[in-house]
């Protein structure tokens, strides 16, 4: 049973460098990281300590706000170093694997006779709960909050989009034990968001609740896929997962072991042979990228995750907890002669028709970090609406997390927003607002304020 | 590369801990009009799209242009054609220059003048948006205005219509209108009646210079102009807004590049038209029973529902607000045409007064899409 939703506002952009269908295997890095920004808000409580051994699957340490919600060591070997920033807050923990990939065993419960309670248990308990996300605040779930459901998007609408029937078509049994398993969790709740050219998806998904959506970006984003569906009304809560790390979920339960592999795609304009990486979570980026052929590689910027929402990474640094995809941009560091008249450096391409890109607009284009511009006093040129496909007024709602009202920021529909479905808005925004920052500000002053 | 190393050269006084770092921004404006910066994008969304600021007001004033070049001709065209010689286009063209360009200058160096001060004072980057407005004011204006006058008008406008707000971006009143609005009232006998439309009317004898709106709140006849005259601009009136057709231009490529809201531009005309239509039926005075259609064409109408509504600062800023804005535009400005016979053209009213509602608009088309949400709540409580 699906339902087709279809969405109209929003905006795909196309890059140049969309990986090819091809995955590289490559053996186990020597160094594996954990970059603490990827656990917003939760302030880790360490468990070993620099020279302690672990195997795959030994917590290393643990949440403040919950002593049950651990992270585990992706890889065997020793805990190499934790690196501190001010105030002694610690930024990375760096494991050196020891290429044995020993690994810690759990026994899953069984499925049919276990409590909701031991479900949830046994994923906290093995490493994987920081795979389940929440809204509202889009952190980590918290294990104590009932979720009313579960949403899972299939797909990827962002730029440079990863193909998820290609990366994950090995992998259906262990996806499908995962939802069998969340499925229980939240007694039948769980809806998955296909696009309606998925056929492998909808055919071997049948079983699940799923809703086919088509559109530009960001159809993609799970965030607009819950506003269709089911949205969330206050004082509820949603979790999200990606598939990938269903996958990781599943296989936790069929074999006992986590193994958080995923394919990860090397993509993006500088890269010359843009193609898929077998890759495990917190991986040394190194060996990845010279295995990629790359324009000028010092001039480039690394970013885990999408070109809209994802993070800057060094080249020698680490993969992040949740992509799937590492984005490689040329950096925009140079003048442009009169390059703000309009049809002027036609290269760069704009939603406006204020050049000629557009008459190329189902072409690939080269694309770099450029601002295209300063920033300026909030101008509404009336792009916002256009490309938000939400009943929420977005630039309303960005000047209340600017001033920090509360309770028209919840009138407005702060819960049901991500950082991540504003990527376009910084995108387009011809003040340069820092839309995305500027949210994900404003739900974090709502989580203090509210905790 | 040779302007970016001189440049580059000039920069290092301007810069953090430096003599003249308070004059950054001026030397800011000035190093960004002629390159676009180096800067990338730091935190957000890592590619970003061509358009700023600069590109779109750049936008705003290519689609004035042949609205200003037509102004400047007729300018020239309604003066001349007062003297008993014959003239040629050059002539009309060469005569309305000397009016109108002394006239830009004049607005953009006090406007301008007053924008680098307020922006060295407040420590920010130099605003785009009085390019725009600074065109504008000279455009809206009789020919015949003092050049102190726009001085006075275009310091008012930018000191107390927009900086005492806050800047750009946070004015409520467009700009360019609050310095007509002032002149209007400040200096009336330069502003209306029957003389100041065509340059130098009141020196020669005989020679009608009155608008069309302004003979028919008079009773007088107006079938001396032809619809084409109306249409193409051949009328006096303030010097950039006479010609639909050159009005039309410019909402082209406002439209066309995605700059200009066409949601207000199509309100508005809706709203104006079946205005018209209305009062065509009732008929009860000589601006009543002037058909619709011309009242779309004559006056400020055209040029100030295109420039002047659409500025997106103090339009109404969801879409369906603006579609409300547009039209309640349209409406009032026949309303004001037909039944006020002070102020025979009631676009510069009727926009300044809905500048003043459209956060009303706007708050309640929000209010609509938060109720939606309250009631999804509450749906769910009760169920």
């Amino acid at each position: 049973m699906s339902k087709g939703i279809r969405i109209t506002k929003g905006l795909s952009i196309k890059i140049k460098g969309s990986p090819k269908n091809q995955i590289e295997n490559l053996p186990l890095a020597s160094t594996y990281a954990f970059n603490l920004n990827d656990f917003h808000l939760h302030v880790p409580k360490l468990i070993l300590r620099e020279g302690d051994s672990v195997k795959r699957g030994t917590p290393i340490f643990y949440a403040k706000s919950n002593e049950k919600l651990k992270f585990v060591s992706p890889v065997s070997g020793t805990v190499k170093e934790i690196v501190r920033g001010e105030r002694r807050k610690i930024h990375n923990i760096i494991i050196d694997s020891d290429g044995n990939d020993n690994f810690v065993k759990h026994k899953p419960p069984v499925l049919d006779n276990s409590s909701v309670q031991e479900l949830i248990d046994f994923l906290l308990e093995a490493g994987v709960w920081p795979l389940i996300n929440q809204r509202p605040f889009d952190i980590i779930a918290d294990p104590n909050i009932s979720p009313k459901a579960i949403h899972v998007s299939c797909f990827d609408s962002s730029p440079l989009a990863v193909d998820y029937e290609f990366m994950l078509k090995d992998r259906l049994s262990e996806i499908k034990a995962g939802l069998d398993y969340l499925d229980k969790i939240v007694n039948g709740e769980l809806f998955l968001g296909l696009k309606s050219c998925q056929e492998l998806f909808q055919k071997e998904f049948s079983n699940y609740k799923t809703n086919l959506f088509d559109g530009p970006h960001p159809s993609g984003n799970v965030g607009v896929q819950i506003h269709h569906v089911n949205p969330i009304n206050s004082g509820e809560v949603v979790w999200t997962l990606k598939l990938e790390d269903i996958a990781v979920i599943g296989k936790l339960i069929l074999k006992g072991e986590y193994l958080p592999d995923r394919i990860v795609a090397v993509t993006g304009p500088p890269v010359k042979n843009p193609k898929y990486f077998n890759l495990r979570t917190g991986a040394n980026l190194d060996s990845v990228i010279n295995n990629v052929e790359i324009d000028n590689k010092n001039d480039v910027r690394f970013i885990n995750g999408d070109v809209l929402s994802g993070y800057k990474v060094n080249s020698i640094g680490y993969l992040g907890h949740y992509n799937n995809k590492l984005s490689v941009l040329r950096e925009g560091n140079q003048y442009r002669l009169f390059g703000w008249i309009p049809f002027i450096n036609n290269t760069v391409p704009s939603i406006y028709k204020t050049s000629f890109s557009w008459l190329f607009n189902n072409k690939e284009k080269d694309y770099d970090t450029n601002l295209n511009g300063e920033e300026r006093a909030f101008v509404a040129t009336g792009e916002m609406e256009s490309i938000f496909p939400m009943d929420i007024y977005p630039m309303q709602l960005i000047k209340e997390c600017m001033i920090g009202d509360i309770e028209k920021m919840e009138k407005l529909g702060i819960y049901e927003v991500s950082p991540e479905d504003f990527g376009l808005i910084d995108y387009s925004s011809s003040s340069k607002i820092e839309a995305q920052t500027i949210i994900r500000q404003g739900l974090d002053y709502i989580y203090k304020e509210t905790q | 590369m040779k302007i970016r190393e001189i440049l580059d050269n000039l920069k290092k006084p301007f810069e953090k801990g430096q003599k003249l770092e308070k004059f950054y921004p001026a030397f800011d404006a000035f190093e960004t009009f002629l390159f676009v910066p180096n800067h990338t994008s730091k935190t957000g969304a890592h590619i970003r799209d061509a358009i700023d600021l600069k590109r779109v007001m750049i936008t705003v004033i290519i689609a004035l242009m042949p609205a200003l070049i037509y102004g400047i001709y007729n300018t020239g065209f309604q003066y001349l054609s007062q003297t008993p010689d014959s003239f040629t286009t050059l002539d009309a063209i060469i005569h309305g220059s000397s009016k109108v360009i002394p006239m830009i200058a004049v607005s953009y160096i006090v406007g301008l003048s007053i924008e680098f001060l307020f922006a060295i004072w407040r420590g920010h980057q130099v605003n785009e948006g009085y390019l725009v407005t600074g065109l504008l004011i000279p455009m809206i204006m009789p020919v015949d205005i003092p050049l102190w006058m726009v001085g006075v008008s275009v310091a008012f406008a930018v000191i107390i219509g927009k900086e005492a707000f806050g800047g750009t971006g946070m004015n409520i009143l467009n700009p360019a209108l609050t310095a007509r609005a002032f002149a209007f009232f400040a200096y009336p006998t330069y502003m209306s009646g029957n003389q100041v439309w065509v340059s130098e009317a009141s020196n020669v004898d005989g020679v009608s210079g009155e608008t069309i709106l302004g003979m028919l709140a008079a009773g007088n006849s107006t079938e001396q102009f032809g619809i084409m005259e109306m249409f193409i601009g051949n009328i006096p009136g303030s010097i950039a807004e006479t010609s639909t057709l050159m009005v039309l231009i410019g909402a082209f490529i406002l439209i066309y590049t995605g700059v200009g809201s066409w949601r207000i531009m199509v309100g508005g005309v809706l709203g104006a038209a079946i205005t018209g239509m209305l009062f065509n039926l009732w008929g009860a005075n000589a601006l009543m029973s002037f058909d619709w259609a011309q009242h779309l064409i004559v006056g400020g109408f055209a040029f100030g529902i295109v420039f002047m509504a659409t500025d997106p600062v103090s339009a109404a800023q969801t879409q369906k607000g603006k579609w409300i804005y547009g039209i309640l535009v349209g409406i009032l400005c026949i309303l004001i045409r037909v039944f006020n016979p002070a102020y025979p053209e009631g676009v510069m009213l009727a926009i300044l007064l809905m500048n003043v509602f459209a956060p009303t608009i706007d708050h309640y088309v929000i209010e609509a899409s938060v109720k939606r949400r309250e009631k999804r709540s509450l749906n769910l409580k009760t169920s």
